[in-house]
Parts: structure tokens; C-alpha cells; sequence
């Protein structure tokens, strides 16, 4: 707690301006505040606004992570204003500056505050965020197992701040995806025992071309979560609760791919990806590539495949038959799915409820994976 | 150094200059690669998508033959999203023994058995980590002296990155760059470097797909990139080989070489473009190579090669 009692220093900042109704462009402006390294970055933009300049729009409320009202972006990366320490901010800042500026993929409605309504309340509202409970309704309360439950608040943990929104790399390309935010309050309902529409919910977001097969899996609303609340994760579930549970074969070849792969994996133990594509396509066996479907798109790539092949980088041998493992190593793979496959419930370990059994070890500093605290599903 | 080397599958099918490329790097930073053959696909999150604990398992058979590697110093992997797969099974396998008992009791039909504290590293972070940017240095016989080159990382080697290792003392999301120097090229920044290349999507919405690979190769024009490198083959399918229909999505004329890193190193370590597998990819790195006279970061002579 050292760090606490450490004096007022000097921080610049470097916000960026915006006033869409005074019809100018967008610009920076740069203050110099002092306050103790620990505080945060939201104190510092108020003490620019208290001492500089009262026209700097900031949105904030609870200031201590709860309210989820303060989320910008620090030094490019998505962040509650509130819960950013000015020193760490300084130190990932490029040159010493820490630069500040509203959310992406949500409109700005001036400076540090962006538009809420327009992009993630709506998208929050898509996917019905309210229990439709079982039916008939208990009189009182309905009571549920703990253990049912304790799946679930993962994604009540969500504080609705937006930074999942504002840098999803599928939403850069597709701001009609529903989205981490929307996602992850969708799994809240599919994962909760008490709503009644479980398949109703799921087949609509998978056969939504922009719902849950639209996610690129780029990790970046793990990363911006506050709140560890693992939107990526939470898509994921709903995929394979969606394609496992109630086998639904959406038009968006999410589950044929995710099936596809899994099979041709068994099948040889690594991946053939001259077969991957097609059955993606036109479905989960040697035949898929004959379905009109496949057919289509395989029309579309042909360009690009005798290209490949006149290069000598698609050897034709392994794209008509693939690699495959050794005979001894392929049939110990497949007993691992049979094994594994053939369990009655599937077994998943959520670190975010199960948390660390055994402290970090100092002598495997270079590990690549060092354990941390959030979430586990992918 | 010797280590367990997974090469992983797009290496060895549809990106085989890279497998290629790295056989013929290693011996010469002294790298002893003893190729993991037994070992079965990472499943790329696709697998861990449909059933975590197949996953977790396939993983941890990987790593228990890893570790049955006499004198290995460590695993490597030569692909982002092997790197980001097996980290993610790696994280849950050892921060529970419970699950790691119950994972291994799988494996023990074959009589494997993972440990818990295995060091995976992709190429770069070794390079980085093991070699050291001052060894490479002095290995380099052809600086790659005013080549211009964007780094390219790929979503699962920088992200989460409590999961990956990295901090402010390994700053693995920024060694790309330092690579690069070391190799005496240019970084070129630009905005798209650590996003992701659309791969994941290609066969569920290959509208948006393109649109983020055309959008980063855009960038990186803009930005006056010479060319791209990047530690992952399945961002070079959909940077290299998906390129001309990126082309089209976004319209306009792209034409950026990608490189794989084991590529980019071998040139500035005196390989031969031809032998780094260069001719074999879709997009032509004439803005690399004078294909005549094998000179790197020469002017593309005119009419190709």
C-alpha cells in the first residue's frame, strides 16, 4: 500500500474534443493536472474540467467501478475512467501523454460520451432481456439449486458500461452484430433454469446472420471487461449449448463448421482443410462438398485454389487426402472422444468460479500460460 | 537449444513454406527442433468450442509428449493460434490439479501424463526470451536495410494477456517490433496490427471476414508497408491467399506481400528467397526481393519476376 501515500505529481492528458453540432472536426487538446499517481483517471479528467476547461463532456456517476457510466478509451484500449490508475495509464501511454477519447463503434454525442441508446441499449433490448419464466408460476419465489444458478453470475456481473462494444473487431465490420455485451445477457436467460425458452433464444441468435456465429473470436471484449465477465466465453456457450443441446443447424454454417472440424480432427487427427470449407458448407461428411451449396462457394474460390496450386502452396495430394497421424497416435485420439464424448454430462471448469487452487510459482516466470483470474469457456 | 517443436496443421497443409521456411531457420540460431509428429490438431478454439474437456485433453496429450522429449528445453510453436488454444487449455489444466487428475486419467490409457508447468513458447517470444535480440543480431548477414515491415500478430498471441504471459517485463504484444529492428528493417504502424484478420468468420460471414482483412491490408498500404509479417498461418490464408477477394470486398488494389516470421528472419540470416519457400504465396513479395539477383529490399524490377 505504499504507492497510496505517494505525493501529487504531474500528468498531461490528451483529450480528444468533439461537438457534432458545432460543425467542427474533431480535435486535441492537451492538460496538465496534479494529483497523487494511485488516482484515477476520471479524477483527473474532472480536475481539467474543475480547473481548465467546463465544456469537457464526461459522463460518470458511482466513480468506483459499479455504475458503469465512465467508459472511454485510455491510450487507445477500452476502459472505466474510474478504475484506471493515473500511473499505469502513464506508463502504457506512448509518449508520456496519456490520451484519452470516447468509446468506439458508438456515435459520439460530445467529447467523452457517446451515444448508449444507439448502439448497445438496443442491442441489449434484442435479445428479450427479461426472464419468460416456466410455466405455471410459483406463487411465491421460485427456488432454484445453487448450484444451478452459480453458472449464470458470470454474466450478471456485467455493469452494461459498453467497453466489450466499443472495441469489437466484428462490430468494426459489422455494426449489425448483436454483439459481446448483448451476447453475454443473452446467455444470463439460455443459462438461467427458471426461463422456459431456452430453444427459442437460441435458435434465433444462431440463425441471425449477425448474432452468435458472427462473433471472429479476437479476445478483445475479454480483454475490456471490467468486470471479468467473459463476453467471448459466454458466446461460446451459447454455441455449443445451441449446436449440442438442441442441434440446431443454423444458415449461417456456425454449427457445420464447429462439427466439421471436430470430425475431421478425429478422423485424422489434425486438420484437413481442403474438407473443412466445403463441409462447412454443404455438410458434416465426404459428401458435403457435392451439395449445391458447397458447390457454390467452392465455384467462388476456384481462382484462388489453382493459384495455390500452380505456386505449389496447396500440395494436391494433401488436399484430396489430407494429413493424417500415425495409425497407433490416431487411435489413441479417438478413444480421448470416445471417452470424453461418450460422458453423460459435459465437464467444464469455469475459472472464474473455481478460482486458482494453488498459488502462481515464482520459478516459471517464462510459463506461457500463467493462470488468471478470468473466465474459461472459449 | 533443443526443444519439442509442434508445428501445428496449416503449416503442413495449406502454408507449407512455413513449416519449410522454419526447418531451415532453426539450425541456423542453433535451434534443435524435435517435431512433435504424435501429436493431434490444437482444435484452434473450435474444438474447446464444441466440448471444453475434449479440448483440455487432445492439449494435454500434446504436452505430456512434450515433455517425454529427452533434453528439450521447452515446447515451441510456430503458429498464433496453436500459441492461444493451447494456452487457454494450459491456464485450466494447471491452475486446478482436481481437473488436471481427472484430465489425465484419460490420458493415462496411453500411459501419458501431464505436469503441470509447461513452458510453450511460439517462435517469437523464443526468439525474443531464449536467443535474445542481441544474438540475432549478430547473426544477421543480410540487414534487411530499408525494408519497410508492418507487424502482423494475430488476435490469440496478444490477447487475454494475463493468460499469455504478457507484461510490462515480457511485452510479447511489442516484439514483433523489436524483432524487425533487430533484423535491420523499418516497423510500420499502422492500425490494424493487432486486430484480427477475419479467418474465424470466413465460412460464417465472408462479407465481414474480407472486409477486416482487406481493412488491415489497407492500413498497412496506407501506412507505406512494403509488406506484412506475421507469426500466424491463418492470418497469412486470409492476408496472403484470400487477398485478391479481400481485393474486390473492400475495392481497391491491395497487393501486400505477407510474410511468414520464420520467412522474414531467414532472409535477413542469408537464406535464399526461393529455398524460404517466398515463390509459393498467393500475393508476389516483388516489393521484397529482387528475384534476379535475390537482393532484399530492392525495387520491384519492372515486369516482375
Amino acid at each position: 500500500m505504499a504507492e497510496t501515500h505517494k505525493p501529487p505529481e504531474k500528468f498531461t492528458l490528451r483529450l480528444r474534443r468533439y461537438d457534432p453540432e458545432a460543425g467542427e472536426a474533431p480535435y486535441w487538446d492537451e492538460h496538465t493536472i496534479e494529483l497523487e499517481p494511485h488516482r484515477s483517471v476520471l479524477e483527473a479528467i474532472l480536475q481539467a474540467k474543475d480547473r481548465f476547461d467546463g465544456s469537457i463532456g464526461v459522463r460518470c456517476s458511482c466513480r468506483q467501478a459499479i455504475c458503469g457510466s465512465c467508459g472511454i478509451r485510455v491510450n487507445g484500449e477500452p476502459a472505466l475512467a474510474c478504475h484506471t490508475h493515473l500511473d499505469a495509464a502513464k506508463r502504457s501511454a506512448k509518449d508520456g501523454v496519456i490520451e484519452i477519447e470516447p468509446m468506439g463503434n458508438m456515435p459520439v454525442l460530445k467529447d467523452l460520451i457517446v451515444d448508449m441508446d444507439a448502439v448497445h441499449w438496443k442491442k441489449i433490448q434484442r435479445v428479450t432481456p427479461w426472464l419468460i419464466a416456466s410455466q405455471p408460476v410459483p406463487e411465491r419465489e421460485y427456488i432454484v439449486s445453487k448450484e444451478s444458478m452459480v453458472d449464470v453470475t458470470q454474466t450478471m456481473g456485467c455493469i452494461q458500461c459498453g467497453a466489450c462494444v466499443s472495441d469489437c473487431l466484428a462490430m468494426e465490420v459489422d455494426p449489425g452484430f448483436i454483439g459481446p455485451a448483448a451476447l453475454a445477457k443473452a446467455y444470463r436467460f439460455v443459462g438461467d433454469p427458471r426461463d422456459d425458452e431456452h430453444e427459442v433464444r437460441l435458435r434465433d441468435l444462431a440463425e441471425d446472420p449477425q448474432g452468435i456465429y458472427d462473433c471472429t473470436h479476437c479476445f478483445k471484449c475479454v480483454e475490456a471487461c471490467p468486470k471479468d465477465v467473459n463476453p467471448m466465453g459466454q458466446i461460446m456457450r451459447l454455441r455449443r449449448i445451441a449446436g449440442n443441446d438442441f442441434g440446431i443447424v443454423d444458415q449461417n454454417n456456425g454449427e457445420r463448421h464447429e462439427a466439421a472440424y471436430t470430425t475431421l480432427v478425429k478422423d485424422y487427427g489434425l486438420n484437413h482443410e481442403a474438407e473443412l470449407l466445403p463441409r462447412s458448407y454443404g455438410g458434416n461428411s465426404w459428401f458435403g462438398k457435392f451439395h449445391p451449396a458447397a458447390g457454390k462457394e467452392l465455384l467462388s474460390s476456384l481462382p484462388i485454389v489453382i493459384k495455390g496450386v500452380l505456386r505449389r502452396k496447396v500440395n494436391i495430394k494433401i488436399a484430396i487426402f489430407g494429413h493424417k497421424l500415425p495409425k497407433q497416435d490416431l487411435k489413441a485420439v479417438q478413444a480421448i472422444y470416445d471417452k470424453v464424448e461418450g460422458r453423460k454430462e459435459r465437464y467444464e471448469l469455469n475459472l472464474y468460479i473455481t478460482g486458482e487452487d494453488e498459488p502462481k510459482e515464482e520459478a516459471a516466470p517464462l510459463a506461457a500460460a500463467q493462470s488468471s483470474t478470468e473466465g474459461s469457456a472459449s | 537449444m533443443k526443444v519439442a517443436y509442434w508445428p501445428g496443421c496449416v503449416s503442413r497443409g495449406f502454408t507449407p513454406e512455413l513449416h519449410g521456411s522454419m526447418a531451415r531457420v532453426a539450425p541456423l540460431l542453433d535451434i534443435e527442433l524435435v517435431e512433435l509428429d504424435r501429436a493431434c490438431c490444437t482444435g484452434a478454439g473450435v474444438i474447446a468450442e464444441h466440448n471444453q474437456e475434449l479440448a483440455d485433453t487432445l492439449n494435454a496429450r500434446t504436452f505430456a509428449l512434450a515433455q517425454q522429449v529427452e533434453g528439450a528445453e521447452l515446447m515451441m510453436n510456430i503458429c498464433s493460434t496453436c500459441q492461444g488454444a493451447q494456452s487457454e487449455c494450459q491456464e485450466r489444466l494447471d491452475a486446478n490439479a482436481e481437473y488436471r487428475g481427472h484430465v489425465n486419467e484419460t490420458l493415462s490409457a496411453e500411459g501419458l501424463s501431464y505436469e503441470k508447468g509447461l513452458t510453450n513458447k511460439n517462435f517469437l517470444w523464443l526468439l525474443v526470451e531464449e536467443i535474445g535480440l542481441d544474438a540475432l543480431r549478430a547473426r544477421v548477414k543480410r540487414p534487411l536495410t530499408n525494408l519497410k515491415v508492418g507487424p502482423f500478430y494475430g488476435c490469440y498471441i496478444v490477447r487475454p494477456r494475463p493468460r499469455l504471459g504478457i507484461d510490462e517485463e515480457h511485452p510479447r504484444d511489442h516484439y514483433l517490433e523489436q524483432v524487425i529492428e533487430a533484423l535491420g528493417g523499418t516497423v510500420i504502424e499502422y492500425a490494424g496490427m493487432r486486430k484480427c484478420c477475419g479467418f474465424p468468420i470466413i465460412t460464417m460471414n465472408k462479407e465481414a471476414s474480407l472486409k477486416q482483412a482487406g481493412r488491415h491490408l489497407g492500413d498497412a498500404v496506407d501506412a507505406d508497408a512494403d509488406c506484412l509479417v506475421t507469426p500466424c498461418p491463418l492470418c497469412h490464408l486470409n492476408l496472403d491467399m484470400q487477398q485478391p477477394l479481400a481485393e474486390g470486398v473492400v475495392g481497391r488494389e491491395l497487393n501486400m506481400p505477407v510474410l511468414h516470421l520464420p520467412q522474414l528472419v531467414g532472409l535477413a540470416l542469408g537464406l535464399e528467397p526461393k529455398e524460404l519457400g517466398l515463390s509459393r504465396h498467393v500475393v508476389r513479395p516483388v516489393s521484397v526481393i529482387d528475384w534476379s539477383t535475390s537482393v532484399v529490399g530492392a525495387a520491384a524490377p519492372a515486369g516482375g519476376w
